[in-house]
């Protein structure tokens, strides 16, 4: 198993790299020119020269990509062309508030998406598989943004229950886990769980059906099992694939929704990538972009070594 | 002696959104302790759907059932919820075609014999697992401490159908069901496998009911034979009889002429003519339409069932003539 893990990060480190040329390379053939934003439209030529020794522009692209790739890797990502304050503080501040919203996002669609889901493949053709069909589709189809304003218009605006926008009262930066701050999580938490509550309710419900359909099911029922002990066969026979299919929507809740995040104003990491995209803030881009592929990385190489630990069918060499 | 198994006219329809099947059309059997009975019968008789009523497996949704069935003093219709679970496995277990199927890929062999045991006698995890142990030996499963921990895929065909056996025997079954245990396994692993059923059918003293296409593999395990057609069985009788003196035309093209020896490996199947329809029960003789013994009354009124011999019985109206074609 040790072996499998170290080999199986061995195979992320070329994937790695590959990502962050893209990310650098992606910036570099954006059209326009990065300093526009910071200079003054009749700035001297001297002036911009300066500038672009400032930030390394007038260097060889090889060169760039290398210096920027070794300060990425100190947890240098660079100065915001806009705010003048290191990228990096920024993208972990960020992130921290996406992933507050993720992680709920993803616990409660996985819990929910989870049940309804087994319970729809158990009861295939039931009222309860055709509640959960539709639930699933509706999550999966109707668009977020609109989703989330219609939760804010009804459960902020009519209702008054919990607050539409911001992330604390009063706009204060400070997180704290009380009810107060928890609050302001809630609606674009449950907005961000209706793609990740289809997906996994319709994949569940279409395992659970494959596994009812085989052979060593009804071998089960004629050993004298009760449908509970049945149930927690199909569980563990369900495990692999739905862990999959779960570190994959968690991999898309925590590169963050600029259209949800921004509906709410929610300072994480998509509203973080929006203001960037609007302001031509080209380090604020790519050290965003690039903290969020690594982590994407680094949360594929975790499913599929728990994959790997849960079913003993794929070969651990 | 009172029977172990009896059978009084079972009969079995599905229901299905296209179209209706009757898959058992009034089945009579009866099996005393320790005995076997070999199935025989074309793909689609009615063996599987037999066995499957006798452990209630089959979809209760779709599935209509009627007659009588006992084993071992329990009215098998009767039983339901935990009656019903507590009968499945400890007085009636299945041993199935194919054992990779029939094994739960993510649970090791060891684990789903202890999970059976545990179910049935209330033993803690390490009695259940001495148990499993003890009767991977039993199946005489190499080196069995070390496969208790392996998975289905990693066992070989036989080997993975030993463990089945020793799942299906591991809570002391009176009657065993085995379906075509061995067609999916290679000429001399079948031999291996029919040998240790048969040993410890004799063992345990159980009652075995044994379906297969193999006309010889019938002959090796049975007492007696039992040969199906369209959902009812047309001619019984000890596997001597069936072999020498068939009666019944559909049994009787199949066995009369056949030689031992070149017997094994025979199908059942190698019939001219199609099976039947099963969309509905016919009103004669189910085999009159390939028979070419068959009259019109063949096909419009059901047989009666002559007895030939003492535990001898055919489901036929021509057998004087099917005899007398035998010797012209
Ligand atoms: N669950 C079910 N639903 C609908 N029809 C079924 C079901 N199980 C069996 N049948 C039908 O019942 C008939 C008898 O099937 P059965 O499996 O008993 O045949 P068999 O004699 O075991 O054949 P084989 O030798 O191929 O195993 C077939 O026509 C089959 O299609
Ligand atoms: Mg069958």
């Amino acid at each position: 198993m040790l072996q499998y893990f170290l080999k199986r990060v061995l195979y992320a480190i070329p994937i790695a790299l590959g990502v962050s040329l893209v990310c650098f390379a992606l910036v570099h053939v954006a059209p326009g020119d990065p300093l526009a934003s910071v200079l003054p439209p009749d700035a001297s030529l001297e002036m911009q020269q300066l500038m672009r020794t400032i930030y390394g522009f007038d260097r060889p692209l090889p060169v760039q990509f290398a210096l920027w790739l070794w300060r990425a890797f100190v947890g240098d990502l660079g100065v915001s062309i806009a705010t003048g304050r290191p990228v990096a503080g920024e993208v972990w501040h960020a992130f921290g508030n996406t992933f507050m919203l993720a992680a709920l996002a993803a616990a409660f669609g996985f819990l929910v998406g989870g049940l309804l889901g087994l319970l729809a493949g158990y009861y295939r053709g039931g009222w309860i598989d055709r509640t959960a069909s539709t639930l699933s589709i509706a999550g999966i189809s109707v668009p977020h943004y609109w989703l989330g304003m219609v939760m804010a218009i009804v459960f902020s605006v009519q209702l008054n229950w919990l607050p539409a926008t911001g992330a604390g009262p009063g706009g204060s930066a400070a997180w704290s886990w009380d009810w107060e701050h928890v609050r302001f999580l809630i609606l674009p938490a449950l907005t961000m769980s209706a793609i990740p509550l289809g997906i996994v309710a319709r994949s569940m419900r279409a395992l659970v059906g494959d596994i009812l359909s085989q052979e060593f099911v009804e071998a089960l029922r004629a050993k004298g099992l009760s449908e509970r002990g049945i149930f927690a066969h199909i569980l563990k026979n369900a495990a692999p694939t739905a862990l999959a299919v779960m570190g994959l929507q968690l991999g898309y809740l925590l590169g963050g929704s600029i259209l949800i995040e921004t509906v709410f104003a929610w300072p994480g990491t998509g509203f973080l990538l929006g203001n960037a995209i609007l302001q031509r803030d080209l380090p604020l881009l790519q050290g965003t972009i690039l903290v969020l592929a690594m982590f994407f990385v680094i949360l594929n190489l975790l499913v599929d070594v728990a994959q790997t630990w849960l079913d003993p069918r794929i070969k651990r060499a | 002696m009172t029977p172990l198994v009896r059978i009084e006219d079972l009969r079995v329809r599905f229901r299905t959104a296209e179209r209706t099947v009757h898959a058992v059309n009034g089945v009579d059997l009866s099996l005393m302790p320790g005995e076997v009975v070999g199935l025989l019968g074309e793909s689609g008789s009615g063996k599987s759907v037999t066995l499957k009523a006798l452990l209630r497996l089959l979809p209760e949704a779709r599935t209509t059932m009627s007659g009588r069935m006992a084993v071992a003093g329990q009215d098998v219709m009767a039983l339901g919820g935990s009656a019903l679970r507590a009968y499945r496995g400890s007085v009636v277990s299945m041993i199935f075609q194919e054992p990779m199927l029939a094994f739960d890929p993510v649970f090791t062999i060891g684990e789903q014999i202890a999970e059976a045991v545990r179910r049935h006698e209330n033993a803690d995890r390490t009695a259940a697992r001495a148990r499993a142990l003890e009767m991977l030996d039993r199946v005489r499963i190499p080196s069995a401490k070390r496969r208790l921990d392996a998975y289905p895929h990693e066992m070989s065909g036989g080997m993975r159908q030993r463990a089945m056996i020793a799942l299906a025997l591991a809570c002391r079954p009176k009657l065993l069901l085995a379906d075509e245990p061995t067609t999916a396994l290679d000429a001399t692993v079948q031999i291996q496998i029919l040998l240790l059923l048969r040993e410890l059918q004799k063992e345990f003293g159980m009652g075995v009911i044994f379906v297969t296409h193999d006309i010889g593999v019938a002959v090796e395990v049975s007492d007696r034979l039992a040969v199906m057609y369209a959902g009812r069985i047309v001619e019984r009788g000890s596997a001597r009889d069936l072999i020498r003196a068939a009666a019944h035309p559909y049994p009787r093209g199949l066995l009369a002429s056949t030689v031992h020896g070149a017997m094994r490996g025979r199908r059942l199947d190698a019939i001219p003519g199609a099976p039947p329809d099963l969309a509905k029960v016919p009103d004669g003789c189910a085999f009159a339409p390939r028979c070419r013994f068959a009259d019109a009354e063949c096909v419009s009124r059901r047989p009666d069932i002559v007895r030939i011999d003492a535990g001898h019985e055919a489901e036929c109206r021509r057998l004087d003539a099917v005899a007398a074609s035998a010797e012209g």
